[in-house]
């Protein structure tokens, strides 16, 4: 893989030409000359983000730093960020730091535009879980962003409708099957939850939890494992419970999805570290009445999680003030004064594993019925694995979306809609020069 | 324009025209009146109250986005009043002085650019957006206000209809006249052809300034600078607002509600104008 990626960065700095300095060939070789810019006088940092906040973080270490200020320039978040990022960075044009989505940063990789960082990042590597590094070194040895914050699954559900309908926490997706039926017998208006054809970041994150794989590189070239067992395994498993009418199939954030929660016509929600944001507005009749349990296993007995969402830091291959950059980027996610900001005041549940001693009392809309959220969450975030994402996830997501939905509502076999993504996502590959394994 | 000829056929047919427009004017305004009720809704009350049963949050909602990031809405608003009236105002004069001389003057290669210009009108703006971006970037030009306000001035559709409007307003023998009595080629455009143009630039005006006003992409794509931001992008930030914070729907709804309060103000007081062009017609008839 490092090979590929090394050539391909070769090749992009002869075609670029301009802030050609700093795009890594050999990492020690770039980290060097590129450390020494700052001396030069006061620089100015371009920070593309959408966290809520990040200018006020960003003044603190202006204060402290008045020779490297960083600007923050409020971005929409999303596959659309990634998009006009892509974009600005083509033309030469891009900021020198930019907030980069787990699943885009790949993207950014194959493009050349991100720098990498595995010189300037050395020191600071022990402060992430390996799992959560592997997300930013798409396991070569380069890195290629500093990890912000994160969000390991975990199931959230109904603590009193759950005593109501005589239901236990489900620990294995047997029980959790089981657990739907009883539920929609008893009150067919009622779900335990639901199928979302729209949030693919939610499948591949209960894909990971199964212990997919969907991109891995072998020597030169990548493998797109989408239609493997576990996947597979994951799709036949929802596509059952929908068909048979126990679980709903309202894509999540939606109005209606929302109006469920709220009156708690759907008891359960398998989500992200950060769902209590999204409950709290969402569903604000629900306050003191949703606790969180690790997710159902599929075999008793075993402690898996995955991961849905989270991002990370990344400085631009032909940003013109690198190691400042860098500099910023390492004090936003490992300070820990930063990472006390980054709580407190753009609500980011941190990567960094001492960031995460940063967030003290549970969230007010979990005080009085889960007042351990945290150390829950820690504890389960822990379990939590990820894969390699490959490079045009973007794809793949779009495949997702439209595979999942033709399946809910012909209410064909959902095993289809991920030989979909897979087809999908080679054939892209394929046609942007990609080489493939098999 | 109408011939004053039917007058009972016309009355006769009135109820089925006036029942399409009545449904076409319900299609129109029911996602309108929906915004205005939604913008009363407070957060909780958005997803738990029936659709169209007013909230009680609308100040609330104003004191909200008002204080959101200090106020950055009403800097987004000056900037989308900045693209769309700067550009609109330049988009027209450009549109109007080409439509006059492509009406009005015979020179080699006139239908020429005549037919690239109805080319382009075949030419979807969106699809320029990137290559502009590419280019603009080239100049070093991307990411500032000349960003949004330069693609815009020059729009084909524009000048076409600039081009038939001068032809069918200013008679040949007038701008004739004009010559014998010695007036130069720019006191003709000034003095002759652009006050009888009014109700058609004020027609390319209204489409350029609504058209900018709602533009999407372009400033999307072009501005890195969130305080360069018009109001579509900026409301999309809220909506957008990443994977792991909700979006802020009350917000960007109130936000929507009085982004389009300017052009509604802008199509009353500009309405007198095209009712002159329409009697204009008639007379003429």
């Amino acid at each position: 893989m490092r090979t590929r990626l090394a050539v391909a960065a070769l090749a992009v700095t002869l075609a670029a030409g301009c802030g050609g300095s700093t795009t890594p060939e050999t990492p020690a070789a770039s980290g060097a000359p590129s450390s020494e810019q700052p001396a030069a006088g006061p620089v100015t940092l371009t920070y593309w983000t959408w966290a809520p906040n990040m200018d006020k973080i960003a003044e603190v270490w202006n204060q402290a730093h008045p020779d490297i200020k960083v600007t923050v320039s409020k971005q929409a978040g999303g596959d659309d960020a990634a998009a006009k990022f892509l974009t600005a960075a083509k033309a030469g044009n891009a900021p020198d730091l930019v907030q980069a989505e787990y699943q885009h940063l790949p993207s950014f990789v194959a493009a050349e535009a991100v720098a990498d960082l595995a010189a300037e990042t050395a020191a600071v590597k022990a402060e992430y879980s390996p799992g959560l590094w592997g997300l930013v070194t798409l396991g070569t040895e380069s890195v290629y962003a500093i990890p912000q914050d994160s969000g390991p699954m975990m199931l959230y559900y109904r603590k009193d409708l759950f005593e109501k309908y005589g239901i236990s926490v489900p620990t294995t997706w047997e029980e959790y099957a089981e657990a739907a039926r009883k539920v929609h017998k008893a009150n067919p208006k009622v779900y335990l939850g639901s199928f979302s054809s729209k949030d693919p970041g939610w499948f591949a994150g209960l894909a990971q939890q199964a212990g997919a794989q969907w991109w891995s590189i072998a020597g030169d070239a990548w493998k797109v494992g989408i239609n493997d067992a576990a996947t597979t395994k994951v799709a036949d498993f929802w596509g059952g419970l929908v068909n048979e009418g126990v679980i709903d199939d309202q894509p999540y954030f939606t109005p209606e999805w929302n109006k469920a929660l709220n009156d708690g016509t759907q008891l359960s929600w398998p989500s992200a570290v950060w769902g209590p944001g999204v409950l709290e507005s969402n569903a604000p009749k629900g306050k003191g009445k949703w606790a969180i349990a690790p997710l159902p296993q599929w075999n008793a007995g075993e402690s898996f999680s995955g991961f849905w969402g989270g991002s990370s830091t990344a400085v631009s291959a032909n940003s013109k003030n690198k190691a400042a950059a860098v500099a910023f980027a390492t004090w936003l996610n490992s300070d820990p004064a930063a990472l006390d900001l980054l709580v407190k005041e753009a609500f980011v549940y941190p990567a960094a594993t001492k960031g995460q001693a940063a967030l003290g009392d549970p969230p007010a809309y979990f005080a009085e019925s889960q007042p351990d959220f945290w150390q829950q969450a820690s504890a389960i975030g822990a379990t939590a694995r990820g894969f390699t994402f490959g490079p045009n996830v973007g794809v793949t997501y779009n495949a997702y979306k439209d595979g999942f939905d033709k399946a809910i509502q012909n209410k064909s076999a959902f095993g289809a809609a991920v030989q979909s993504m897979q087809d999908a996502t080679v054939s892209d590959m394929q046609k942007s020069g990609f080489t493939l394994a098999q | 324009m109408g011939t004053r000829t039917r007058p009972q056929t016309a009355r006769s047919l009135g109820l089925v025209p006036t029942g399409l427009l009545v449904l076409g004017a319900i299609y129109c305004l029911l996602p309108v009146s929906w915004v205005l009720v939604s913008a009363t809704k407070s957060p909780g009350e958005l997803f738990t109250l029936s659709t169209f049963a007013p909230g009680s949050g609308f100040f609330d909602n104003l004191r909200q986005l008002n204080a959101y990031r200090d106020g950055v809405f009403w800097r987004w608003m000056a900037n989308t009043a900045l693209y769309a009236g700067g550009g609109a105002l330049l988009s027209t004069l450009v549109s109007a002085a080409s439509g006059f001389a492509l009406a009005k003057y015979r020179f080699r290669g006139r239908n020429l650019i005549f037919n690239i210009l109805i080319g382009g009108i075949l030419v979807p703006s969106v699809v320029l957006a990137i290559p502009q971006y590419l280019l603009f970037a080239k100049l070093g030009l991307a990411d500032t206000y000349w960003a949004v306000l330069l693609p815009q001035i020059l729009h084909p559709y524009s000048i076409y209809l600039a081009r038939v409007y001068a032809g069918v307003a200013i008679p040949d023998s007038l701008l004739e006249a004009g010559r014998i009595d010695g007036s130069g080629e720019w006191l003709l455009l000034t003095r002759v052809g652009l006050p009888l143009m009014v109700p058609g630039m004020v027609t390319v005006f209204l489409f350029q300034f609504v058209a900018i006003w709602n533009n999407f992409l372009l400033p999307f794509i072009m501005l890195g600078d969130d305080g360069k931001f018009p109001l579509t992008v900026g409301l999309y930030t809220l909506l957008a607002a990443g994977a792991n914070q909700p979006s802020l729907y009350n917000l960007i709804i109130t936000g929507a509600l009085l982004s389009i309060i300017p052009l509604i103000a802008l199509f009353l007081t500009m309405q007198r104008y095209w009712r002159t062009d329409l009697s204009g017609g008639a007379i003429k008839g």
